[in-house]
Order: C-alpha cells, then structure tokens, then sequence
C-alpha cells in the first residue's frame, strides 16, 4: 500500500469531503494560500477558491461564533484554530454556543461543525504553543474530541468527522504532520467513537492516543525483547469513550496504564482510570498508572521539554513495575 | 403615517402581548410560580416588534438574555414560550432552555443567549452562511449596550464589515449593564462610533418609536438584502424592571424611570393611531383585552403542562 504522511491524509480528506458536499468550507487563520500554519490546507484555495477557502482576521472568538452560526443554518464549516493553546480566547463560544445549543433548544437545530487544532510538545516553542489541553474538553457534554495518530486515522477519521451532524473538536499533533503510514487510494472511513487494538499483547495494557501511540509502541518492541507482552490500545476519540474496548483489554491483561502528553492533574488519565476502576476492578491484579505530563507549564529548554512528557524509558518503567520485574 | 389599520393592529398587539406577556411573568416570578431569573423586555417592545415587522419569516434573528420580546416578535407561540419559561415539557425547548435560551429554529429564532454578547459570532456566521448558499435572507442580531464592550463585538463587526455580510447589528440602548451605566462603562457614550472604526454605517434612533424602527430597519434591511453589507442601528430605550427579580434599581433614579414611561412605546403607537384616525379608543381597548384573554390561556398551558419526564434529561445532547 502507499504511503503519504499525516498533513497529505488530512489534506486529502479535506479535499474529497469539500468536493463530495458543497456545504462544507474551511475558514481560518491562514488557511488560504499560505496552506495553513503546518501546510495541511495546501492547494486547497487554488482548487475551492477562496469563499470556500476563506483567511479570517486574528479573531478566534468569532472564526467559532461564526462557524457555529453557519452551522446552525445549513452550512458544514471546518473551522481551523492554529493552536490549541489559543483556545482559550474562544473557550466560551465552544463550551456555552457550541457544545450546548442543541440540547438548549430542545433538539431543534444541528451543529454539523468541525474544529480542527493542532497540540502538543516537541518543536520548542514554549508554553504558548505547546500544550495538550485535551482534558478540558472531555469535560463539556455536547462535543466529542478526536485525536488521530497514524495518516490512517487522521484521513479517515476527518472524513467521519466532517459528515457528523455534531460538533467535533479535532486535535491534531504538531510531531505527526511529517509522519507516514500506509493510507489506501481508495475511499474509506473510521468511526468516531472507536479505539482500536494497535498492538495485541497479554502482561500489560497501555491506553494511549496521538504521539503518545508512537512512544508506546517503541516502548513495546523494546519489551517483548525482554520477554514482556504489551497490548496497546489508541483511543483516537476521547470523547465518546469507548471504555468497552478498554475494559475487554484490561480482563485479558488485568493490569492498565494510561499514557498521556497532558498534565497529569485532572489528565485525561484520571477520568479513564476512573472509568475502569467503574467497570473492571475486579479484574485488576494492580493498581491502575499514569505516565503522563509534568504539571508544569511546557518550559522551552529543549531538554526540560522532554522532560515534561513521558519517554520511551518512563512507559517501560512503568510497565516493569506493574508487573513487579 | 403612511400605514394600513391591518398592520397598525398587529404591531400595537404585538407589542401589548410582549408587555402583558412580561408583567404576567413578574407576577408569576413574585408568587414564586416561576422559578430562577428571568429579564424582563418591558419598556423596549418597539425594537423588537419595529424591526422584526420587517423582515420576511425566513430572515433569521439572534437575540439576548432579555429575549422574550424578540422571541414573541419573530412569531413566537405565546403557550409554547410561557410554558419554556416554566421549564415544562410542552415549552418551545422541551423546557431545557428557559428563559435565557429561548429559541425556534423553525421561525428563524437562532436563540436567546445567557452570554452578553455570545450570540454576535452566531449572528455573523448565519450572515455568512447566507451569502454561501446564496439566498435572499438577512440576519437581525439584538444586543445590548453592555455587549459592545465585549471583544466578539468588535471581532464580529470586523468580520461581517470586511465580508460585507447581509447582517443588521441592532444595539438596543438600555442605559445599564445591569447595573453599571453606558457612562460609566463606555469610553463613547455615543455607541454610534464604535461602527465607524469597521467603515460601517450607523444610526442612533429613538427606540420607544415604533414607526422611527421601522423606518429605520426597513432602510438597512434594504441595503444589506442589495448586497451592500452590514450595518449598526442603536436604539435608544429602556427596560422598566430592573435587570432581574433581585435588582433593587439602586442606580438608578424613580424620575429617570417616569421620563421613560412617559415615553412608553405602546401608549406613543396608541395615541398617534387614534389622533390619524386610523384606531379608536375602544378598539385599542379591545385589542388589550383580547390579548389578556390569550395571556390567560397560555399561562394556563403553561401551569397545566407536564415537567419533561426524566429520560429527557439525557435526550437530545448528541444528534
């Protein structure tokens, strides 16, 4: 199969999608001919031109309101904030317009809208443009969040997104646009909603997602040198979670890591942890871990950055000691 | 006046049944039969019905936390609307929206927002939705004064302006952010100015004169369904209850407040009907009457409707 990388699976999703629905445009900071901060919407504005392709001001409250506005009357916008940490700025129209018009109303309006972000550590860019800000939104009902690893995914799992009648906050990794992975020619989708099994194993299970996935299988080879069986699973929607992939992992291996980029203070972790501790304590041989983000602003020195988020050596550590070696 | 006796009807009785329908609810949130907040659009009812009278049923609205005006304006069914505000079953939300979040997408009402200012990106993104799928239709977007120092303002106003988005800001003039007057709040008291920074026209209006809304409306209704863009109306007006149930009007004086009645909008609309000659006075008395019939019987939908049952707590949050 052929392989392309992550920024041209979420290029080519953008451009079938926009090609198979009229509705759907993308609108953002720099989106248009400068192909948006880390290229994914390359090429677009020459092939939709730019009403369907449009370069916004720095305005990040009203790219959500507006994008929810159209939304709400017949569009299907893709909206871009180019970092994640800018979302703070926008944080209200998500969390009060966005995620919550549909049940306020009763359930009579429809938020067919897609924000696609990017997060994560690893460029050195600071505490400004680097954070896993993941767990705020699993907190707010009413949206779901989708966080792609491999190109596979990241095309497939877009796609899905785009023609999903409900708001979607897209999460994309800095360190994965230049990645490749095998992406068939021909069309398909991935559900939203569903984790997948990347690596079949029997000592351990390590619950991951985006770059987090890469570090664990890296961990995984180096394990099974050592005799030690990992089973990986990548969440790739964190909300919906599919807990039922989880805990049908967690009765075969019995024991349960979490490896997230975020801080581990009220991470994405606590709430998954939690969440087999609901619906599989009883077969746990150990105590459930995280390996996860200091609780530090991302500092800027390249070796503090490391630092900040788990390493290969840490998930083997941690594999090592719940299983007692 | 250059207007019909049909139309001066609906508008003088639409504005009643906003004025009956908000003294019914401070009388219902006083014997504590209506429970938590709500804003009340007396005193402002001329906006509301002035320039929605003008638009066609598929233009859309946004509206704000004072929204029960703007939502028996757009069409709005009394029983449904009295009964949301009830938290019942029957409400135009299924009684999950309430008093703040007052909405009917099927007339155009893109909702009433418990955000100041958090509908104006809404309001903006519907304008831009139009001009894409390239139809006829228009957005009215209501705030309030307090609104325009928000930053979604300013962002809003940018976009549509730079996008020449067919939207008609409508800031209605209230004096206060809750208690906290436009003097004491805004670096301009003419808010007019804070369109000239986006090159948009503006106008300042006297919102207590139903005929002057209208008129005005009309004209950048025009301008914006021509594809000339959008525009800023500030109506200058007044709400007669304080912010909410709890509000002891501390900022205000009582004179200031009898200025204001003394310029109420209904009465104004009233009077000048029956010196044209186009109502009498017993037909406007008529006309009060059979909108207190009709805020009788929703209220009596309202109290007899069901609570949503609890399976509806976790319905319609996805699709």
């Amino acid at each position: 199969m052929r392989e392309i990388t992550y920024r041209q699976a979420l290029n080519e999703a953008l451009v079938e999608e926009m090609e198979r629905d009229e509705r759907v445009f993308l609108m953002g900071e720099d989106v248009g001919p400068y192909g948006g901060a880390y290229g994914v919407s390359k090429g677009l504005i020459e092939k939709f031109g730019e009403e369907r392709v449009r370069d916004t001001a720095i305005s990040e409250a009203a790219i959500i309101g507006a994008g929810l506005g159209a939304a709400m009357t017949g569009m299907r916008p893709i909206v871009e904030i180019m970092y994640i940490d800018f979302i703070g700025i926008c944080m209200g129209q998500i969390n009060n317009q966005v995620a919550k018009v549909r049940y306020m109303f009763g359930g009579k309006t429809k938020v067919p809208l897609v924000i696609r972000t990017e997060g994560g550590t690893g460029r050195t860019l600071g505490a400004h443009h680097s954070q896993s800000l993941e767990s705020w939104f699993i907190h707010i009902p009413g949206i779901k969040v989708v966080m792609p690893a491999t190109p596979y995914d990241a095309k497939g799992l877009l796609k899905t997104s785009i023609r999903d009648d409900n708001p979607i906050l897209f999460i994309e990794h800095k360190m994965l646009y230049n990645r490749k992975g095998e992406v068939p020619e021909s069309e398909y989708l991935v559900p939203v909603g569903e984790a997948e099994v990347k690596r079949e194993g029997s000592g351990v299970t390590l619950i991951t997602y985006s770059q987090m996935l890469f570090y664990c299988l890296e961990a995984a080879e180096e394990l099974e040198k050592q005799g030690i069986s990992v089973e990986i699973i990548d969440l790739r929607t964190l909300l919906p979670l599919d807990i039922q992939t989880i805990v049908e992992s967690v009765k075969k291996t019995n024991r349960a890591i979490i490896v997230e980029e975020d801080c581990k203070t009220g991470g994405t972790g606590a709430e998954i942890g939690m969440q087999i501790m609901e619906n599989a304590f009883d077969h746990l041989d150990a105590p459930i871990k995280r390996v996860a983000g200091a609780d530090v602003p991302m500092p800027k020195s390249p070796n503090l950055e490391k630092l900040a988020i788990p390493s290969k050596e840490d998930i083997i550590k941690a594999v090592k000691e719940i299983l007692g070696k | 006046m250059e207007i019909k006796k049909e139309e001066a009807v609906f508008l003088l009785k639409k504005m009643m049944q906003i004025r009956q329908f908000e003294d019914k609810i401070w009388e219902l949130l006083s014997k504590n039969i209506a429970q938590g907040g709500s804003h009340l659009y007396a005193g402002e009812e001329a906006v509301a019905v002035g320039a929605i009278s003008v638009l066609n049923p598929d233009d859309y609205i946004t509206s704000t936390h004072r929204g029960h005006g703007h939502a028996i304006a757009k069409a709005g069914k009394l029983p449904e609307l009295m009964a949301e505000i009830l938290g019942k079953a029957t409400g135009v939300c299924k009684g999950k929206g309430g008093s703040l979040h007052l909405a009917d997408l099927s007339q155009g009402n893109l909702g009433a927002n418990g955000v100041v200012g958090g509908s104006l990106g809404i309001a903006t993104g519907a304008g831009l939705s139009i001009k894409l799928r390239g139809t006829k239709q228009l957005v009215v977007c209501f705030f309030g004064d307090g609104a325009t120092n928000q930053g979604i303002f300013h962002e809003s106003l940018n976009m549509a302006a730079k996008w020449s988005l067919p939207v008609v800001y409508l800031c209605e003039n209230n004096l206060y952010g809750m208690s906290v007057s436009v003097k004491r709040a805004s670096a301009v008291e003419d808010l007019t100015k804070k369109a000239l920074a986006y090159d948009m026209p503006s106008e300042n209006i006297d919102g207590m004169d139903i005929l002057a809304v209208r008129k005005t409306v009309r004209k950048w209704v025009d301008f914006a369904r021509d594809g000339k863009g959008p525009s800023f109306i500030v109506c200058d007006s007044y709400r007669y209850y304080g912010h909410s149930r709890s509000d002891a009007k501390v900022y205000r004086t009582r004179e200031e407040e009898k200025f204001w009645k003394g310029r109420d909008p209904i009465i104004l609309f009233g009077k000048k009907l029956i010196e044209e000659n186009i109502l009498q006075e017993e037909e406007i008395k008529g006309l009060e009457s059979e909108v207190f019939d009709e805020i009788e019987q929703a209220t009596k939908f309202a109290m007899e409707s069901p609570l949503p049952k609890p399976e509806a707590l976790y319905e319609d949050l996805y699709v």
